[in-house]
């Protein structure tokens, strides 16, 4: 595997590109700036920074504030933090007023490791979807993060960006591109380097499809590789926008595949589960088995434990897939 | 409740002893399981200890849920290997559980989980809800008439949610006399200087202007600890507040006043040179 980064390093790195690109840029934190890397930008820029203290409701009304006078603000908390603890403020202040505001979120799911279920947003993507106007982002990779944090930015309107505290391996190779509501194929991997998606031009049929985001595109990924090789043929989507899902791929997906199989790190209530299966039931029925945390809270253990615990391994991904084979 | 004037002093290294056997366990605890807020578990130790070895909290360890009990609220529950310590050596579970801390599968969570563990009253972490959690608890006694009183332990950072004003505010407003708070007034958070990040003083005559009695003392100091808090408990009409000025990381040198201590645990040498200070003490 390549080099190994967290998706909130390649925040923190971005933000600080995008300050020097943008002097609207404004960026704020309760307390974690170390933590959520936004610390990178405070110390090149200062007076465009602000540390609120242990005060996230303020932190969304202010942001909230200084994009209605011409600001690009970025708020950064853990994700429970930026999610939960202030969801009237984001749904009002934020979503409801259609402020373009950027909130990017670190910790977000069980890899926030020791801390426990107080500090593991298992839910935020569930909140942050449910909002109308939101976009939320789920990026798999450093490199993957700092186009969606690019894409973030010129976007007009609030984004939720959802990142993570522990280092990942990249997903991919190169430069993607990424565009907001577009989902990519990774696997069959491309003919032509950059094609990610033509693979759906021919007349295929996949025994399962996998659809995932984030930390678990890469785990899809590996389970992929070892199915292929014992005769079950795979296909996988990396759906980093979550909202708006890409609903062009997913059915073509659908109807492509004997079964989906949506993996997050993320209860299986509300997220990218919920979005895929919302697209196919309506469009393109097909069976779906939804992977992730399942309706329970996370709980104190090292990140890797954690992930095996609650089933978030690429052993796991290939069981489900021939159990699903099998009959 | 409190000892006798005869035994005063015993009863005063009795609990300096306490703290002492505490900040030993919050070190190693903290090194065993490699992650963890060490800071302000040592800055609340004294605290804690005055509180669970004091005789001021009517608690049973044999009955966690005995409902006449003294409830105690870890506002700020990342400080859990304090309450953790002090819980254990009051034989509310098995010291080796102390072990086990922050570990799969264990009771010890890295916050308090009040499902898990005899003798936490609310589950903690998110900061600024225990106060509120204890306002409510205070109310329930008054509606009771139940003679049990609510402590809860706030972080001087912590006291920037928003939240604990308009608990604060409440209390006042419901005249609870039967709830005491305490500030662990260490002056850092994660960020830094609580001053430097966002100033939340004066705080004392911010609960002054909330309603409440206000206390100030030097919170490593415990026969001024066990006075205030005998002063506190005769507050009548109003709730009462007690600012304890403490140090982060008190009790560990290399720890002390150190803003990066909060969140790190000690390697091996580290832990050695603790533990040989605070064996010293
Ligand atoms: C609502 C919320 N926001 C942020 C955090 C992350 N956090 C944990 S401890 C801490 C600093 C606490 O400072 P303080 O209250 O002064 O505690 P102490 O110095 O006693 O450790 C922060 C920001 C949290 N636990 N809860
Ligand atoms: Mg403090």
């Amino acid at each position: 595997m390549s080099e190994m980064k967290a998706t909130r390093d390649a925040y923190g790195e971005t933000l600080l590109e995008l300050g020097r690109q943008n002097p609207d840029i404004v960026v704020l934190d309760a307390d974690l700036s170390s933590s959520t890397r936004t610390s990178v930008f405070a110390k090149e820029f200062p007076e465009r920074f602000f540390n609120v203290g242990i005060a996230e409701a303020n932190m969304i009304g202010i942001a909230a504030g200084l994009a209605h006078s011409g600001k690009l603000p970025f708020a950064s908390t853990f994700a429970v933090f930026a999610t939960g603890r202030t969801y009237d403020q984001v749904r009002q202040s934020i979503a409801y007023s259609g402020f373009n505001v950027k909130i990017a979120a670190s910790h977000a799911g069980i890899t926030v490791g020791e801390d426990g279920a107080t500090h593991q947003a298992l839910e935020d993507i569930a909140l942050m979807r449910a909002l109308p106007g939101m976009t939320v982002l789920v990026p798999c990779d450093a490199r993957q993060t700092r186009l969606a944090v690019m894409a973030a930015a010129a976007h007009q309107g609030p984004v939720y960006i959802r990142l993570g505290r522990a280092k990942t391996p990249q997903v991919y190779p190169q430069d993607a591109g990424f565009e907001i509501g577009k989902g990519l194929v990774l696997w069959p991997e491309p003919e032509i380097q950059g094609r990610y998606n033509a693979v759906l031009e021919g007349d295929r049929v996949f025994d399962v499809a996998f659809v995932a985001c984030g930390i678990t595109v890469g785990l899809a990924l590996e389970a992929a590789r070892t199915l292929e090789g014992e005769g079950i043929s795979c296909l996988v989507a990396d759906m980093a926008s979550v909202k708006p899902v890409d609903e062009d791929l997913l059915v073509k997906i659908a109807r492509c595949s004997k079964a989906m199989v949506t993996c997050e790190e993320h209860s299986v209530i509300g997220g990218l589960g919920s979005a895929v299966c919302q697209v196919t039931a309506c469009n393109h029925p097909v069976p779906v088995v939804t992977l992730g945390i399942n309706d329970e809270f996370g709980e104190s253990g090292s990140a890797e434990e954690l992930m095996k615990h609650y089933g978030l391994t690429s052993e796991h991904y290939c069981k489900v897939a021939r159990e699903l084979t099998k009959g | 409740m409190m000892h006798t004037a005869g035994s005063k002093k015993s009863q005063i290294q009795f609990i300096k002893q306490k703290a002492r056997e505490i900040r030993i366990d919050i070190v190693k605890m903290t090194a065993k399981a490699g992650s963890g807020h060490p800071g302000g578990s040592l800055s609340s130790a004294d605290i804690v200890a005055a509180l669970y070895f004091g005789d001021v909290l009517r608690v049973k360890h044999d009955e966690p849920d005995w409902p006449d009990r003294d409830r105690f609220v870890l506002s700020k529950g990342h400080a859990a290997p304090v309450l953790y310590s002090a819980l254990a050596r009051r034989g509310f579970f098995p010291e080796e559980w102390l072990d086990t801390l922050r570990q799969l599968g264990s009771p010890l969570q890295g916050h308090p989980d009040c499902k898990r563990v005899p003798g936490v009253e609310v589950s903690t972490g998110s900061l600024g809800q225990g106060l509120s959690m204890a306002v409510g608890m205070a109310l329930a006694g008054k509606l009771d008439r139940k003679d049990y009183n609510v402590w809860v332990l706030l972080g001087d950072g912590e006291c920037q949610e928003g939240q604990v004003w308009e608990a604060a505010m409440a209390a006042s407003h419901y005249k609870l006399d039967n709830l005491i708070a305490i500030v662990d007034n260490n002056g850092l958070q994660i960020d830094g200087k609580v001053e430097d990040v966002m100033g939340v003083s004066p705080i004392d005559d911010k609960f002054k202007a909330f309603g409440w009695h206000v206390f100030r003392v030097d919170g490593h100091k415990v026969d001024l600890l066990m006075d205030v808090f005998r002063q506190a408990l005769d507050v009548k009409g109003k709730p009462a507040v007690i600012v304890a000025d403490t140090v982060k990381g008190k009790g560990v040198s290399f720890m002390e006043g150190e803003k990066d201590w909060h969140g790190k645990t000690p390697n091996a040498g580290q832990l050695e040179e603790a533990l040989e200070q605070l064996e010293a003490i």
